[in-house]
């Protein structure tokens, strides 16, 4: 990616008159992410994880940015790199824990792992690691609220690389001609897996494909936790309105690599001046830095949210290793829904 | 099943009454596939569903296999009761990643706490030349993936009450039909009822040998049961109705009972259903047999267009009643 067609710092707008309580509400959300997968970064280093770790450290705005504009009775589809999106919708962070260690409590009950986490009290229906697997699935929930007459949408997170499926192109369409209430998020962090944008594309084009697709599109600084609200509430407000689809590119970046806790740099997959660049662009000091001039909250105001939640990583990682892995005559349960164990 | 019904109806207008009656009672169910008011991709099977019940619950869907079984499937698990159909077997192999990969999983994947109350619905519609990518009644493609359900009616009896069976099962079920039956009439009771799901269905009574059929198949077995009675070989008829899961212990029982066995379902014989039942029939028979089971199927390779290939390549009611002299 051509570094002159990404955005500098994110100095942040609070257009959208988020009070303080919201703001801190924002933070609070990016922290939880942010500790979570710092530590689960550690354990699998560790190898006291197994299941493969796709982490989210870098694109917690985007996660959060978005859910917060959406209602319990909203859906979300998610991605093989699902923690963010599962905690951001609301989901426990005990769940989570507990299923990163693939443990009886998670929340698939240690049959899905790290790729595979639901929340459907919040409207997380569920994640796929298949590249643009939800993407035909995400229509499904806007499909109900047209056939009921419900005013629910439905928020599908994609990565850059989804655009190159065909389905990307076979969702976007279907929604747009039905007009249905559904929100693709793409989070373009600039790789798929190792292979840079520039190397699979032949135009930085996906939001103006979305367009010509039928679907208002947006571009925003994915760093910019405001700026990812704010462009979220018109899209969801539009979709909730009757107004069809939309499309939100977030630009962003993941410090680590694609899968477990490193950076890729060693390998020779990116380079560390472009992670230095990414770093400078963190979405929480960002936002730190937009408190601490409007003189919302003190430095100590501050690091009592990074210590809570901390605490709140320590006390779910604790329930976690304590939790027992699903029993063997588990095994066959729910191949079917509802019926008995064959 | 004893089918009490003074009324016959087609299979094909069975199939429509099912949608109907489904589309009536339950407001959580929508019908979505490519030409819905379109006779040369579903016969009379949606005709008038439309007009009924309006666009937004009966819906024609761009040529997007993958996303409008997907946008089904997904609306299943917020808790809908979708139909999608594909007017040919052939072109739902552009949707597996969504059938396989999602709606078959999901269930176990996230440990029933979401799940896939979904009918994908198949149309087997070959022969008239249309060749291979037409054509095809890939039944075991389907029957071998965990999570899934399959059925596939041979009578218009089945053929309502299996689809209200389907949208009432939690779990994503493979409903194939075969327009080669659309035209067969049989008692239909007018009101909703369901055939159960993992039972077959002892068509025939017989002592000799078991024919063990599914869908189109059925027909010609029991037009060649007819023909061997006269020969003095009493065949049984079993209708095996569900191909996943497979309803072993009807079959077996019959074919403990007979000591002979041949399988007929059309559809490649490599790895195919019909094989599967012959290997499970050897695992619980196997000394009982008095002769090896025959298969009847299609021969491993593409449909061809040419009317006189053609005529070699589908199984009919002459390939049963050969099937079954060779078992002595």
């Amino acid at each position: 990616m051509n570094k002159n067609s990404v955005p500098p710092i994110p100095l942040l707008n609070n257009s959208c008159g988020l009070s303080p309580e919201e703001i801190r509400g924002l933070l609070e959300r990016m922290l939880l992410i942010r500790y979570a997968e710092t530590r689960i970064a550690q354990r699998v280093q560790e190898k006291k994880i197994r299941t493969p770790c796709h982490l989210y450290i870098g694109q917690e705005a985007d996660a959060v940015g978005v859910c917060a504009v959406l209602r319990n009775t909203d859906y979300v589809f998610s991605t093989h790199r699902s923690h963010g999106h599962f905690l951001a919708k609301g989901g426990s962070l005990e769940k989570l824990f507990s299923e990163v260690y693939c443990r009886k409590s998670g929340c698939s009950g240690g049959r899905g792992g790290s790729m595979h986490l639901c929340d459907p009290a919040h409207g997380l229906l569920g994640s796929s690691s298949i590249v643009g697997g939800c993407l035909g699935i995400g229509l499904g929930p806007a499909l109900k609220s047209k056939v009921l007459g419900l005013d629910a949408v439905s928020v599908v997170f994609h990565g850059d690389c989804v655009p190159e499926e065909g389905i990307w192109h076979e969702s976007l369409n279907f929604a747009a001609i039905k007009k249905l209430p559904v929100i693709y998020v793409c989070e373009n962090n600039l790789y798929a897996a190792s292979s840079p944008l520039e190397e699979r594309r032949i135009y930085d084009n996906i939001a103006q494909l979305a367009k010509e697709h039928g679907l208002p599109s947006e571009i925003v600084d994915g760093n910019d936790v405001f700026a990812v609200y704010s462009a979220a509430q018109s899209a969801v407000q539009r979709a909730r309105a009757g107004e069809g689809p939309q499309f939100l590119e977030c630009r962003t970046y993941r410090w680590l690599g694609h899968v477990g806790p490193n950076d890729d740099i060693d390998k020779g997959l990116r380079s560390y001046d472009e992670l230095v660049f990414w770093k400078k662009r963190c979405p929480i000091q960002s936002l730190e830095t937009w408190i601490l001039n409007k003189g919302m909250m003190t430095q100590t105001e501050l690091m009592a949210l990074h210590n809570h939640a901390s605490k709140a990583v320590d006390q779910a990682e604790k329930l976690a290793v304590e939790d027992v892995p699903p029993s063997a005559d588990t095994l066959f349960q729910n191949v079917y829904y509802g019926e008995a164990a064959k | 099943m004893i089918q009490q019904s003074n009324r016959s109806i087609s299979y094909g207008l069975a199939i429509n009454e099912a949608h109907r009656i489904a589309l009536r009672n339950d407001s959580s169910c929508f019908v979505i596939g490519q030409g819905v008011n379109n006779p040369w991709f579903v016969g009379k099977t949606t005709t008038g569903l439309q007009a009924e019940f309006g666009e937004a619950r009966v819906m024609d869907t761009p040529i997007s296999e993958a996303a409008m079984t997907g946008a089904c499937i997904g609306a299943a698990m917020a808790g809908m009761h979708p139909i999608v159909f594909h007017p040919r077997m052939d072109f739902m192999y552009l949707a597996l990643d969504q059938i396989i990969n999602h709606g078959a999983s999901w269930s176990y994947m996230f440990n029933g706490n979401v799940h896939v109350p979904v009918v994908i619905r198949g149309i087997v519609n070959r022969g008239g030349e249309q060749g291979a990518q037409h054509s095809q009644s890939p039944f075991a493609v389907y029957s071998c993936i965990p999570g899934l359900k399959v059925v596939c009616p041979a009578t218009p009896y089945d053929a309502k009450g299996l689809l209200l069976a389907a949208i009432a099962d939690e779990n994503p079920v493979i409903y194939i039909d075969d327009r080669w039956l659309y035209d067969e009439e049989g008692p239909v009771p007018e009101e909703y009822y369901t055939t159960p799901i993992g039972k077959a269905n002892i068509l025939r009574q017989g002592t000799d040998i078991s024919i063990i059929a599914a869908s189109y198949m059925v027909k010609e077995a029991m037009a060649a049961a007819q023909l061997l009675q006269n020969e003095g070989i009493s065949c049984e008829v079993v209708d095996l109705r569900t191909l996943q899961p497979i309803d072993m212990v009807t079959v077996n029982h019959s074919v403990a009972k007979t000591g002979r066995a041949v399988v007929a379902i059309a559809e490649w014989e490599s790895c195919g259903v019909a094989s599967h039942v012959g290997r499970m029939i050897y695992e619980k028979n196997f000394r009982n047999l008095k002769a090896p089971v025959q298969l009847v199927t299609l021969p491993n390779l593409p449909a061809p267009a040419s009317h006189d290939l053609e005529k070699e390549y589908y199984p009919n009611r002459d390939c049963v009643v050969k099937a079954v002299q060779e078992c002595w």
